[in-house]
Parts: structure tokens; C-alpha cells; sequence
């Protein structure tokens, strides 16, 4: 529809509307992205996930500033000041809750939602941008969960951002001295805590706001894709309609709501009745104040960042003059990166999973299963078969996209249909 | 400084790669643990452990996230007489539940300064600090004269020892017994006190726990209405789509 905007066509409106849209393009915009933008009329629940990742953005975003009105972000008050929330400030107790559940809910939602494109082909021509800025969100995701995790400053918090940021010291020649720069101190301190804050609550979320626009912008240009992988805009009627295009405005966005009220009944179950999840969402060493002197058991990070974390720790032995840990570093810097370049290793005819061959479906499955092990064994204690098994997995793992150029190339693929099915 | 940089980062590894195998089930300890089901609605049950802990642990372990008159309004005790019966410190009710034993000479005296318990129950769980409670045992090796079945060599002295009486470990049946008469309270009284400190704990862990689980059915409900009418509303809108 970016011929409409070119058009420069005057939109209909009328009393005040038409006023403010001789000032602001209020109702341009609204047809354009909302009642005018068509979205294909056979996706399936797989597509909730982009909408539901939105919605736990602002669950974040709100429950966020309602929490830094009463967190203080220094090493000696920080931890107290959580408990102030848990039990002092009125329901803040839920805030937070809303807010560490939330955080789970969003890698849980952004997994399914990157899942779909996988399975779909959604990275694939002319999305390659929408699929790159996603990486780009995901990314910074990733970090701002980092970051946030510090913040309650627990035994846990503590231990595994000092894990982390020591693998920067994996980096060769500068690596102890930037290692010395992002903490700011010889050891994780107040310094690393206040930075993560300001980084934590200011300068990622505007990043990621930033990126969540330009992902939905490049989208609205190019339009979704759809299971069956072929581009509604083909085939139009006499007014340029897509035929198998419905609009957004209203039909998917009453779809979504009615989906955002099953995803909040469970997102519910969860903040009211286990908001620990059993020790995966709220660690149990995170019940006790950072202390330097005292290692916790077991480090394991959140089960969000377990199987990049299982990958990090596959990598045991020195190669080509460099040690281990920094292999660990690539690996696990290479396996959030390598989906980035799918649109350009994917060389199907075709691109959702309904039509391509027995390879590619065995290769997804397999990096599904590889990433649920991988994201197991990132929990367990690194026994001498876990390392193994993670060594496998990781190997499983980048199989999928290493080898996708050879098998999308060879597999037996079956003809697209004209229209969705 | 740098040495020091160097020893955190070789500390943090060595819990990554070489401490990782001894992780929980290491700190888990095999003494058998009895099963405990805390009951917040238990309100006599909780103020008893409330006393009990004013009397015998808050001496040494503050619970310093908690104030006296939340704690006192949640188990439905009026604030002035939770002033007299367990503020021994000269304290407001509105104030936090800090112990006024000074942390350095605490470290002095038993080796670690005695942990504040606010969190404890989160932290290990009820059941741990149930059977942790019940497991002091007279022993002659260690510097206080008593060890612990569930918390092997801890530093801790047996409080309750006056309550409970003389408990000694038998070797041949691995078993806890207690001298008939030695304490002030019977095994089935102690048994009960144990759990109404331990359930005082749990509470403590999280006093909104309660609310929460309330306040959490209403929500649901209140989904499923609002869901009834998306569901509704979102079959009517599917019918224009072909």
C-alpha cells in the first residue's frame, strides 16, 4: 500500500477528524497500518506470538517504572529495597511479580515467535529486513534480561553476572583490562550495579522501542507472510485488495485480543500462584544478598539463557593457540548471531515447511530438540556425559544452519499453490 | 588489586566448571527428612511461632524486612498487646524486626555471623528449617557440644535445648533419641512448637503470600468472564471471513 501514501490521495474524514488530518496523518496512518493493512487470512495461532511479545514489552515497560519508584540501585539498599517492594509498598508484591514473570513470558513468546518464522519461512525474501531487525531486538533482548537479572542484587544475581562478564576477559590481548572496563571495579561492585540500572531501564529500553518500530514498519511494507509461504499481494482484486488478505482492523486485532486473554489466564497462573515456577523463574540462592565471598553451588543462569549458556560451556578445550573459555565465547556469540544469516542460506524453492522436503523437516526438528537439551543440560551440573551430550548438541545445533545450503538445495520439494490454503 | 580481580574470576570459574558437579545434590544432605505442609490460616499456629521466635531467635536472627505491626495485623494480633508480648527491644510497631546482637562479635563468638531469617524459608524451604529444628543432637567433638543431623557441624548452639531436653544420636540405629524428662516440653508438645516456628517462617518468606493466592482466583475469574465475551466476539467477526 505504499502506493496510497505516494498517491498523496486526500483521505475521507470529516468534522474534527478531518481537521487533525490536515495537520497529522491520523487517519492515513490508521488505514494504513490497522483497517487498510491486509493481513493473509489463513494464519494460524503460530502468528500470536509477534502480538503477545508486544504486549509483555508494555507489561515490562509499565511494571518497570512502577518498580524503579521504589528500587534503589546500590549495592547496600538494592536488595532490601525488593523486599520493601515484596512487603511494604502497596501491591508490590504483584508489580513485581508481573514484572520477573513477564520476563520469563517474553523469551518464552519471542522463541515461539522466531519458531514460526523458521518454520514458515518468514525470513525468506522480501522479509530478509524484518527477519534481520528481529535479530537485532532479540539480541538486545538477551542483554536487557542480563542486565535486569543483576538488579535484584541475590547470591545468584551476583555470581552469574560475574560469570558473564568474566568471559570478556576471554577476548585476546585486552580482554582483563575490558573486562575491568565494563565492571568499572576489580570486582562486580556498586559500579556494575548502577551501570546495569541506567542501561537496564533507560538506554536498552529505548533501543528496543526503537527496534520494535522500524520491525513493524518494514513488516507493514513487505506484509506477513503466511503458512503457506506465498505472497498474498499476487493476487488483488479490481481495488488492489489482496484477495486472501483480511484486514487488520478489525478482524486480527479482535483475534488477538481474544488470544491475549488466554495468554493472560495462564500468564496469571503463574504470577499468582507459582511465580517462582519452581526455582526457573525465581532462583532459590536469589533469596540471599549478593556476597563476594560466598560462591553458590550451583551457578545456572535463567532457563531463558541455559542452552546458549550449555553451548558456552560445550567448548573444553584450547584451539589455535587461544583457550577454551574464549571458544566458549564464539560459540555461544556465533549461536545467537547464525540465524541472522538463514535468509541467505535457505536455497528452497519454496519456503514453508508445508512444501518443502523430509530435510528440512528433520533438520528443524532437530534444532528444536538440540535447543530444548541444550537449554536442560544448561542446568545441570557440567558432568563429564553432560559436556559430552552438550558437545553433540551444539554440533546438532549449528548442523541447521550450516548444512541448510546443501539440504534446501537437494531435497524434493512440492509445488507452491497459487492461492492460501 | 589486580590478584584479587584474578582470584574472583578463577573463583567464579571453578564454581562453573569444577564446583558444578558437587552443586545441589552435594548441599543436599541425606539425613531423612520428615515432611512438613505449612498452613497459613493456622492463625494460633502462627502467632505461637511468633512468640517463639521473639523468645528464643530473635536474639541473633533479625528478620529485617519484616515490621513487627504487618506481622502482627496478618496473624490477627491486636498491636498493643504484640507490643508487650514480643517487642523486647524498646522498638515501634512500625518498625523492622532487627536483632540487636552487634553482627562482629557474633562472628567472634560463633564463627559466622548468625544469618538473618526474613528469607529463609524461600531461600532452603520450610521443611528444611522443620527438620533442621528438630535435629540438634548432643556431640562432645564439636566446640559448642552439639551437632545437627540436617546442618552437619553448624555453628549454631541448641536453643531450644531447655524445650526439647537432651537429644542424643545412635549410632548402630541412625537414629534421634531424647532423654525422657530432660525438657520442658513432651516430644508431641515439641514436635508442635517446631511446627509453629517453622510455619511462623514460611510466613515471614512471604507475609502477601495469602493475598496473593486470593486476590489470584478473582483475576481468573474475572479472565474467563472477559474471555467468554472475546470468544463471542471474535466468532462473530470469523463468520465474514471465507
Amino acid at each position: 500500500m505504499a502506493e496510497n501514501q505516494l498517491n498523496q490521495k486526500p483521505v475521507e474524514s470529516s468534522g474534527l477528524m478531518s481537521w487533525i488530518d490536515a495537520r497529522f496523518p491520523a487517519t492515513e496512518t490508521f488505514e494504513y497500518h490497522m483497517s487498510k493493512y491486509y493481513a493473509p487470512k489463513n494464519v494460524n495461532w503460530l502468528y500470536l506470538f509477534g502480538w503477545l511479545a508486544t504486549f509483555v514489552l508494555v507489561n515490562q515497560l509499565i511494571t518497570g517504572i512502577w518498580l524503579t519508584m521504589n528500587y534503589v540501585p546500590s549495592g547496600d539498599a538494592a536488595f532490601a529495597s525488593v523486599e520493601y517492594i515484596m512487603r511494604d509498598v502497596e501491591f508490590g508484591w504483584l508489580i513485581r511479580y508481573l514484572h520477573s514473570t513477564g520476563a520469563s513470558a517474553f523469551f518464552l513468546v519471542v522463541f515461539l515467535h522466531m519458531f514460526r518464522a523458521l518454520a514458515y519461512g518468514s525470513y525468506r525474501g522480501p522479509r530478509e529486513l524484518v527477519w534481520l531487525i528481529g535479530m537485532a531486538i532479540f539480541a538486545v533482548l538477551m542483554i536487557e534480561g542480563f542486565f535486569g537479572y543483576l538488579l535484584p542484587w541475590g547470591n545468584m544475581s551476583y555470581w552469574g553476572a560475574q560469570v558473564i562478564v568474566s568471559l570478556v576477559g576471554a577476548v585476546p590481548v585486552v580482554g582483563p583490562d575490558l573486562m575491568e572496563w565494563v565492571r568499572g571495579d576489580f570486582l562486580m561492585s556498586d559500579v556494575a550495579l548502577n551501570r546495569f540500572f541506567a542501561l537496564h531501564v533507560v538506554a536498552l529500553p529505548i533501543v528496543l522501542l526503537g527496534l520494535v518500530f522500524v520491525h513493524f514498519v518494514s513488516l507493514h511494507h513487505v506484509g506477513s507472510n503466511n503458512p503457506d509461504g506465498i505472497e498474498i499481494k499476487k493476487n488483488k482484486d479490481e481495488n488492489g485488495v489482496p484477495l486472501d488478505g483480511i484486514p487488520f482492523f478489525p478482524y486480527i486485532v479482535v483475534h488477538d485480543v481474544d488470544a491475549t486473554v488466554r495468554f493472560l489466564f495462564v500468564f496469571c497462573l503463574v504470577v499468582f500462584f507459582a511465580p517462582e515456577m519452581g526455582g526457573y523463574f525465581i532462583e532459590k540462592p536469589n533469596f540471599e544478598v549478593a556476597n563476594p565471598l560466598k560462591t553458590p553451588d550451583h551457578i545456572a543462569p535463567v532457563w531463558y539463557f541455559t542452552p546458549y549458556y550449555a553451548m558456552l560451556r560445550a567448548a573444553t578445550f584450547p584451539l589455535f593457540g587461544m583457550d577454551a573459555k574464549f571458544w566458549g565465547l564464539v560459540t555461544m556469540g556465533a549461536a545467537v548471531i547464525i540465524p541472522a544469516a538463514l535468509p541467505w542460506l535457505d536455497r528452497s524453492p519454496v519456503k514453508s515447511m508445508r512444501y518443502k522436503g523430509w530435510p528440512s523437516r528433520i533438520a528443524l526438528g532437530a534444532l528444536c530438540v538440540s535447543f530444548i537439551v541444550l537449554g536442560w543440560l544448561g542446568l545441570q551440573p557440567a558432568t563429564k556425559t553432560y559436556t559430552m551430550l552438550a558437545q553433540l548438541f551444539t554440533l546438532l545445533y549449528f548442523a541447521y544452519f550450516v548444512l541448510m545450503p546443501w539440504y534446501t538445495r537437494v531435497e524434493q520439494t512440492k509445488p507452491e499453490p497459487e492461492r492460501v490454503t | 588489586m589486580k590478584r584479587l580481580a584474578r582470584l574472583f574470576v578463577s573463583l567464579a570459574m571453578i564454581g562453573l566448571f569444577v564446583g558444578a558437579p558437587f552443586s545441589w545434590s552435594a548441599a543436599k544432605n541425606d539425613w531423612p527428612m520428615e515432611a512438613f505442609e505449612p498452613d497459613l490460616t493456622n492463625l494460633p499456629s502462627l502467632q505461637n511461632g511468633f512468640k517463639l521466635y521473639a523468645n528464643y531467635c530473635l536474639g541473633c536472627h533479625g528478620l529485617q524486612y519484616q515490621r513487627y505491626g504487618r506481622t502482627a495485623d496478618d496473624l490477627g494480633i491486636p498491636r498493643e498487646l504484640a507490643l508487650e508480648t514480643v517487642v523486647f527491644t524498646g522498638q515501634k510497631i512500625g518498625e523492622l524486626m532487627t536483632t540487636s546482637m552487634d553482627p562482629e562479635q557474633a562472628k567472634a563468638w560463633f564463627g559466622a555471623t548468625p544469618p538473618d531469617l526474613t528469607l529463609e524459608a524461600r531461600l532452603r524451604s520450610p521443611e528444611w528449617i522443620y527438620n533442621y529444628l528438630k535435629t540438634f543432637y548432643v556431640d562432645d567433638s564439636r566446640p559448642l557440644g552439639v551437632n545437627n543431623g540436617v546442618y552437619p557441624n553448624v555453628g549454631m548452639p541448641n536453643v531450644l535445648l531447655g524445650l526439647q531436653g537432651v537429644q542424643r544420636y545412635d549410632q548402630a540405629s541412625g537414629k534421634l533419641f531424647v532423654e525422657e524428662g530432660s525438657g520442658s516440653l513432651t516430644p508431641e508438645e515439641f514436635d508442635v512448637a517446631i511446627y509453629d516456628l517453622s510455619n511462623f517462617l514460611y510466613y515471614v518468606g512471604e507475609p502477601s503470600r495469602l493475598e496473593r493466592q486470593r486476590l489470584g482466583i478473582y483475576v481468573l475469574l474475572f479472565l474467563v468472564i472477559l474471555g467468554t465475551f472475546t470468544f463471542l466476539l471474535n466468532r462473530e467477526f470469523e463468520k465474514d471471513v471465507h
